[in-house]
């Protein structure tokens, strides 16, 4: 868990963090479980595993993939958003 | 100058807080002799006299119910913030969207799985006094199954005026139901049904209709969440 959120925080390919994101929810959610507390448990998996990434994921397809095209200053006057 | 005197404010707070909390002591119980703890007040009163069987869910929508109508308040106003901004970029042409049509398997698998998903949301929204889970779980595993609709089929349309008018009335039952337990019982969201028998579906009072209301109100909204954003052109 605390290998992905690093990775997550290093990876320039935003798609591969969002990822990472969703592996760590899985993770908590399965935690939450273990520790007895399915209520948050199904919270966390419905919402951060699944809703979040999805979101994320379709926002990243509508706007930049890497982190480094923020940069590009042309590109983003040019057009894309 | 400015920095050192925030440091310095920072420091008086930190101390005046910490000096509150070695107080009490870590792991001590911090409440005054022979006054009965509220965990141990909110498990009598939820087996005992409440007759629901999930105490989270009888402390969420009883006893801290006026928070939860704030949180769902609190989503009401973030979609629709997310709406707002989203609203203009949709109507500029654009030529990258989300939206491809998908292949057979997925269609054909999306709309094989789509009542299961909605009708597993249902049950824990519905169940939500007797099992884990409840009205938000309930209302966004609704919401992931259109999403998955979503996907599948490029012209699925969910009708927004629809959306509106469900989540309207699901937030109108959650406050009506306050409001008419503010009329028979005297406080806002009190109980005012019958109680019930332990472990039975109509049991708990009024916490079944406001978690189905909140069920509806959160799968209407995120399902609107999905759509604006799976619609906005970039």
């Amino acid at each position: 868990m605390i290998g992905a959120a690093v990775y997550s925080i290093r990876q320039k390919d935003l798609l591969y963090a969002t990822i990472a994101t969703g592996i760590i929810s899985l993770v908590l959610s399965v935690l939450f479980y273990l520790l007895q507390a399915p209520d948050v448990a199904l919270t966390e998996a419905a919402i951060g595993v699944a809703l979040t990434t999805i979101i994320f994921i379709i926002t990243i397809r509508n706007t930049v993939r890497y982190e480094d095209e923020h940069d590009n200053k042309e590109k983003f006057k040019s057009g894309v958003k | 100058m400015k920095k050192f005197v925030v440091i310095l404010l920072l420091a008086v707070m930190g101390y005046y807080i910490s000096i509150t909390f070695f107080d009490i002591g870590f792991g001590d119980s911090h409440l005054v002799e022979g006054v009965v703890p509220v965990k141990d007040a909110y498990l009598n009163e939820t087996v005992n006299s409440l007759n629901v069987a999930n105490t989270v869910t009888s402390i969420v929508v009883n006893f801290r119910g006026f928070d939860t109508l704030g949180e769902v308040t609190v989503l009401f106003l973030a979609v629709t913030a997310l709406g707002g901004i989203l609203y203009k970029k949709r109507h500029q042409a654009g030529e990258r969207s989300v939206l491809f049509s998908a292949s057979k398997v997925v269609t054909s698998g999306s709309k094989l799985l789509f009542p299961a998903i909605v009708l597993l949301g249902a049950y824990v929204f519905i169940h939500g006094h007797l099992s884990p889970g409840g009205g938000f779980q309930g209302g966004v595993i609704i919401a992931t199954g259109f999403l998955l609709m979503l996907l599948a089929y490029e012209n699925f349309t969910v009708g927004h005026n629809t959306l509106s008018v469900i989540e309207s009335l699901a937030g109108i039952t959650f406050a009506g139901v306050g409001i008419w337990g503010l009329i028979y019982g005297g406080s806002f969201l009190e109980n005012f049904l019958p109680v019930g028998t332990l472990n039975d579906l109509f049991s708990g009072g009024v916490i079944p209709i406001i978690y189905i209301a909140v069920g509806f109100k959160v799968a209407a909204e995120l399902t609107g969440v999905i759509y604006t954003v799976l619609h906005e052109k970039g």
